[in-house]
C-alpha cells in the first residue's frame, strides 16, 4: 500500500466524534490492539477465496429470514381445517405446521418472499459450501496445517445437509413427508438396530404425531448452533493459519502477499455480502421455490410424479432410483441391500474418504512440512483426477435422481436411463479420472515446453544458408517462474526390508503400504524445468544438451534440500503495490 | 291352452323358447343400459353418422379396419384396436388432441397438431357412437370449471392422477419411454373424456369410481393452476431438481460471475 503523505487534513466535526468514540472504547476495552492487528492482517486476492464467503453471506441470510419466519410457522402437528385465499385448499384437512407455512406464504405481508429468500438461500448455501470445497480440494489447500481445518469445513457440510432435510421437512407437505418416508425407510433397513431407530426418531409408528415439533428444534436450535460454532473455528483456524495463496513471484510457504484487511477486505467482503444478499432476494422474488400448496398437506397414501429431494441430497434418490430390488432373509430378519446399498453404504463411502482425503494424502506423499502455496491442479494430476472421478460419480447418481425429467425431457425410456446410469457410475469416473489425468499431465508438458522454447511469436527467420527457423520469445521471469516454481513429486523409496545385518526392521510392513499408495499416486509424472535444463535451452538452443542436464539435477536437488527447493531463479521483483507479511 | 298342450313337444319348441328367451334378454337391456351410451347417438343424425363413416373409411380404416373391427398389426405394419364401443368421447379425445389419426408407431401415440376440424370430428364420433354404445362427449356444464370445487379436486387430483401427472398436473414418466402427459394445455372437455376412456397407459375412471362433479371438481383444480404461480415464475412446477437446477445456474453463476469481478477489481 504505498499511499502518498500528504499533509494531514484539519480534523473535522465527524473525524472528532469518530476519535472520541474509539479512544473512548479503546480504554474500556483495549479493543485497539485487536483492531490493529486485524486490520493489517495481509490476505491473498483472488476471485476462487470469495466462494467460501458466499457460503459465509447465505448463511447469514438464512439466519435473518429463518428468524422471520419462526415468529408465523407453528411446529404442530395438530389437525386442522385450513380457511384462507388459497381456493385449493380451503377446507382441507392439514396439520397446523402446513396450514400455517400456507398463512405465512398467503396472508403474512412479505411472508412468501421471505420463506423463498429462506429456501434459495439454503440451495445456494449447500452450492456454494461444494464450490468452495471443490477450490480447496483442487488446489491442495487441505495440506498440513490445514487438515483439521478440512474437517472442520466437512462436518460443516454434513451440517447443511442435515440443516436443509430438517427444513424442508417442516411444512408437512406431501413432498417432505415423502422424503421423511425414505429416511424412516433407511433407518429401518439398518440392521438390528432399524427399528429401535425409526421408532426413537418418530416416536412411534411412523409418521406419527411427534416428528415436527422434533425436526423444528434440531433445525432452528440444534443444528444452526452447531454451525454459528463451527463456522466461528472455521474461520479462526483460517487467521492462525494465514490464508493460503496462489502461486506467483515472491510468494512462498513462508510469507503472504497480498492486500490488509483494512480498508481492502473490509470494503470488498462487506460489499460482497449485499452482492450475495442481492442475488437471492433477486431469485426469491422472481422465480417459485418449493410451492407446497401444490403438493397439500402430508397424506401417507400420496405421492406425486417428480417426487425428489433438493439438489444436495439428490445422489442418494439417484442410489435409491439405481439399486437393483435385492434383498435376502436370515432366520425372520430381512437384510434389504436394496436400501442399505444406497441409503447408507454409498453415501458412507463417499463421505468417509472425502473427509480423510488429506490423511490418505499426507501418508502417500510422506510429506510433513507446512504448505501455505497452493497447488496448480494439473501438478497434482493423480488428485485432480480424483476429485474429477468423484464428482463424476456423484452427478450420475444426481442424474440418476431426475432420471423420469430427463426420460420426459429427452422423450427416452426410463428403463434405458437407469440400465446406462447403472453402467456408468462404474465406468464414467473410471473414464473420467484417466482422461482428466492425461490432461493434467498434458498442461505440464506445455508448461515445460514453454519454458524451454518459449511463446511462438510466428515469425519466420531464414538464414543465408537456407536454414528456416521460428524465432520463439523467452517468457518473462514471473511467466516462468509460475510453471517452475513447484516441486517434482516422486514415488517414495523406503529403506530394506532387513538391516545389514537381516535382522528384521519395524515398521516395514506400513512402509510398503505407504510406498505401494505413493507409486499409485505420483509414477505417471512429468517435473518441472530445473535450472540446468533451462540454461542447456537456453544456451545451446536444442534439445541435445538435455541428457546431461538430468545427472546435474540430482545434486542440485540434495544440494538445496536445507534451503531454498526453489528449482528456477526467483524473480526479484514483486508486482503491484501488494504487501508480504511472514507466517 | 290346448292348442299350446298339444305343440309343447314339438320339435321346434326349444327354439322357438330360445328365440323368444333372447328377444326378452335384448328387450330388458334396451331399456336397463345407461342412458349416456346413446346420448351422442340421438344427438346425430343419420346424415351424420354417414358421413362419419366416409370421414373413418378414408383416414381410419388402415389401421382400425373398414367396419371399425380392429386389425392385427402384420410385419411391422398399421394396425390398431377394435372401436366397436369406445364411444363418442374417445374418438373426440383421440382426434381432438390430434393424438389420431397417428403419426407413427413408437411407445406411445404423440399429440400434434389436430387433423380435422370439430366438425368432421363430431361426424367421426356420430359413426364410432353408432357401432355399440359408449361414453358419450361431456356436456359444457359438465366441464365448466367454474362450477367445481377445486379444494376437493386437489385431493381427488392427488389421490389418483398425481402419481403419474405430477402434483399439479406438469406431467410425469412411464414405464419403457411411456409418458403421462403435461395437462397444462389441455381442454376442460379433453381432461373428462380422458378419465372417462382411458386413452393409452391411463386407466378408465368410470362414474362409478370418479363421479362425474368429482371430474368437474378435478377440472376446476387443474384450471387454478393456469392462473400461474404466486411466488413468481413457475420453473415447470417440475419440483427441487429444476429449482436446483436454477440455484446451480443463476444463483451460483451470478455469484461466481461477482467473485470474478470482485477479485479483479484493483485493490
Amino acid at each position: 500500500m504505498s499511499t502518498v503523505d500528504s499533509p494531514p487534513a484539519p480534523p473535522t466535526r465527524t473525524t472528532r466524534a469518530a476519535a472520541a468514540t474509539a479512544d473512548y472504547l479503546d480504554q474500556r476495552t483495549g479493543v485497539g490492539n485487536a483492531v490493529k492487528e486485524f486490520a493489517r492482517k495481509i490476505f491473498p486476492d483472488h476471485w476462487s477465496f470469495l466462494l467460501g464467503e458466499i457460503a459465509l453471506y447465505s448463511f447469514v441470510v438464512l439466519l435473518i429470514s429463518g428468524t422471520f419466519l419462526t415468529m408465523f410457522f407453528v411446529p404442530s402437528m395438530t389437525e386442522v381445517h385450513y380457511h384462507g385465499p388459497w381456493a385449493a385448499m380451503d377446507g382441507v384437512q392439514m396439520s397446523e405446521a402446513f396450514a400455517s407455512t400456507l398463512r405465512l406464504s398467503f396472508e403474512v405481508r412479505g411472508g412468501l418472499l421471505m420463506r423463498q429468500i429462506h429456501h434459495w438461500a439454503a440451495l445456494i448455501f449447500m452450492a456454494s459450501i461444494v464450490t468452495h470445497m471443490m477450490r480447496v480440494f483442487f488446489t491442495g489447500a487441505f495440506r498440513k496445517p490445514r487438515e483439521l481445518n478440512w474437517l472442520v469445513g466437512f462436518t460443516l457440510m454434513i451440517l447443511g445437509l442435515l440443516a436443509g432435510f430438517s427444513g424442508y421437512s417442516l411444512p408437512d407437505d406431501v413432498l417432505s413427508g415423502n422424503g421423511l418416508r425414505i429416511a424412516d425407510g433407511v433407518a429401518r433397513a439398518i440392521p438390528i438396530l432399524g427399528s429401535y431407530i425409526s421408532f426413537a426418531l418418530f416416536g412411534g409408528e411412523f409418521p406419527g404425531t411427534e416428528l415436527i415439533p422434533r425436526l423444528f428444534t434440531v433445525h432452528i436450535l440444534l443444528i444452526p448452533a452447531l454451525i454459528l460454532a463451527l463456522i466461528g473455528l472455521h474461520l479462526l483456524m483460517v487467521v492462525l493459519h494465514k490464508h493460503t495463496q496462489y502461486p506467483g513471484s515472491g510468494r512462498t510457504d513462508k510469507n503472504v502477499v497480498g492486500y490488509p484487511l483494512f480498508p481492502v477486505y473490509v470494503a470488498k467482503a462487506g460489499g460482497f455480502f449485499f452482492v450475495v444478499f442481492a442475488v437471492i432476494a433477486l431469485m426469491a422474488a422472481t422465480m417459485t421455490i418449493n410451492p407446497v400448496w401444490n403438493y397439500g398437506p402430508f397424506d401417507p397414501g400420496v405421492v406425486s410424479a417428480g417426487a425428489q429431494p433438493d439438489w444436495y441430497m439428490l445422489f442418494l434418490e439417484g442410489g435409491l432410483r439405481l439399486m437393483p430390488g435385492w434383498e435376502f432373509v436370515i432366520g425372520e430378519y430381512t437384510v434389504s441391500m436394496n436400501i442399505l446399498v444406497p441409503g447408507v453404504i454409498i453415501p458412507g463411502i463417499l463421505f468417509t474418504t472425502l473427509a480423510l482425503w488429506p490423511f490418505i494424502e499426507a501418508f502417500a506423499t510422506g510429506d510433513k512440512r507446512e504448505h501455505h502455496v497452493l497447488d496448480r491442479p494439473r501438478n497434482a494430476p493423480f488428485r485432480t483426477a480424483f476429485g474429477v472421478a468423484f464428482l463424476t460419480a456423484f452427478m450420475v447418481l444426481v442424474l440418476a435422481g431426475s432420471n423420469d425429467l430427463i426420460a420426459t425431457h429427452f422423450h427416452l425410456s426410463i428403463n434405458d436411463i437407469t440400465w446406462t446410469f447403472r453402467v456408468l457410475l462404474f465406468v464414467g469416473p473410471a473414464i473420467a479420472f484417466w482422461i482428466t489425468k492425461r490432461i493434467c499431465l498434458s498442461l505440464q508438458r506445455k508448461d515445460r515446453e514453454l519454458v524451454l522454447h518459449g511463446h511462438e511469436t510466428g515469425r519466420i527467420v531464414r538464414f543465408a544458408s537456407g536454414e528456416y527457423i521460428e524465432v520463439h520469445k523467452p517468457l518473462d521471469a514471473h511467466e516462468r517462474w509460475l510453471r517452475v516454481q513447484h516441486e517434482p513429486r516422486r514415488p517414495l523409496e523406503i529403506e530394506p526390508a532387513e538391516d545389514s545385518r537381516g535382522v528384521r526392521r519395524k515398521g516395514y510392513r506400513i512402509d510398503a503400504a505407504r510406498r505401494r499408495l505413493s507409486k499409485v499416486f505420483y509414477e505417471d509424472r512429468v517435473e518441472p524445468v530445473t535450472p540446468a535444463e533451462l540454461a542447456a535451452a537456453q544456451s545451446h538452443g536444442g534439445h541435445d544438451a538435455l541428457p546431461l542436464a538430468q545427472e546435474e539435477r540430482h545434486e542440485e536437488l540434495t544440494a538445496g534440500a536445507s534451503g531454498s527447493r526453489h528449482l528456477a531463479p526467483e524473480p526479484e521483483d514483486t508486482e503491484g503495490t501488494q504487501g508480504t507479511q511472514r507466517r | 291352452m290346448k292348442a299350446l298342450a298339444a305343440r309343447r313337444h314339438h320339435r321346434s319348441a326349444p327354439v322357438v323358447l330360445l328365440l323368444l328367451a333372447l328377444l326378452l334378454t335384448g328387450a330388458v337391456y334396451a331399456i336397463a343400459q345407461p342412458a349416456s351410451a346413446d346420448a351422442a347417438q340421438a344427438a346425430a343424425s343419420e346424415s351424420d353418422v354417414a358421413a362419419g363413416q366416409k370421414l373413418f373409411q378414408a383416414n381410419c380404416a388402415t389401421c382400425h379396419g373398414v367396419s371399425a373391427e380392429g386389425r392385427e398389426a402384420v410385419d411391422g405394419g398399421a394396425g390398431g384396436p377394435s372401436l366397436i364401443g369406445v364411444g363418442a368421447a374417445a374418438v373426440d379425445f383421440q382426434v381432438g388432441t390430434g393424438r389420431m389419426p397417428a403419426q407413427m408407431n413408437g411407445a406411445q401415440i404423440q399429440a400434434k397438431p389436430v387433423q380435422f376440424t370439430q366438425d368432421d370430428i363430431n361426424k367421426l364420433a356420430a359413426y364410432v357412437a353408432s357401432l355399440g354404445a359408449g361414453p358419450a362427449i361431456p356436456t359444457e356444464e359438465q366441464v365448466d370449471p367454474s362450477k367445481g370445487d377445486a379444494a376437493n379436486g386437489m385431493a381427488l387430483f392427488r389421490t389418483n392422477c398425481a402419481m403419474c401427472h405430477n402434483a399439479v398436473g406438469a406431467g410425469g414418466a412411464l414405464s419403457q419411454g411411456k409418458w403421462a402427459p403435461a395437462l397444462d394445455d389441455t381442454t376442460p372437455t379433453h381432461i373428462y373424456e380422458a378419465m372417462l376412456t382411458g386413452p393409452q397407459s391411463m386407466p378408465v375412471f368410470n362414474d362409478a369410481n370418479i363421479t362425474p362433479d368429482e371430474k368437474r371438481d378435478i377440472i376446476a383444480y387443474l384450471d387454478e393452476q393456469r392462473d400461474g404461480s404466486p411466488g413468481g415464475l413457475s420453473l415447470g412446477s417440475l419440483g427441487p431438481v429444476s429449482e436446483g437446477l436454477w440455484a446451480w445456474v443463476v444463483g451460483i453463476g451470478l455469484l461466481i460471475g461477482a467473485s470474478v469481478w470482485i477479485g479483479a477489481k484493483s485493490s
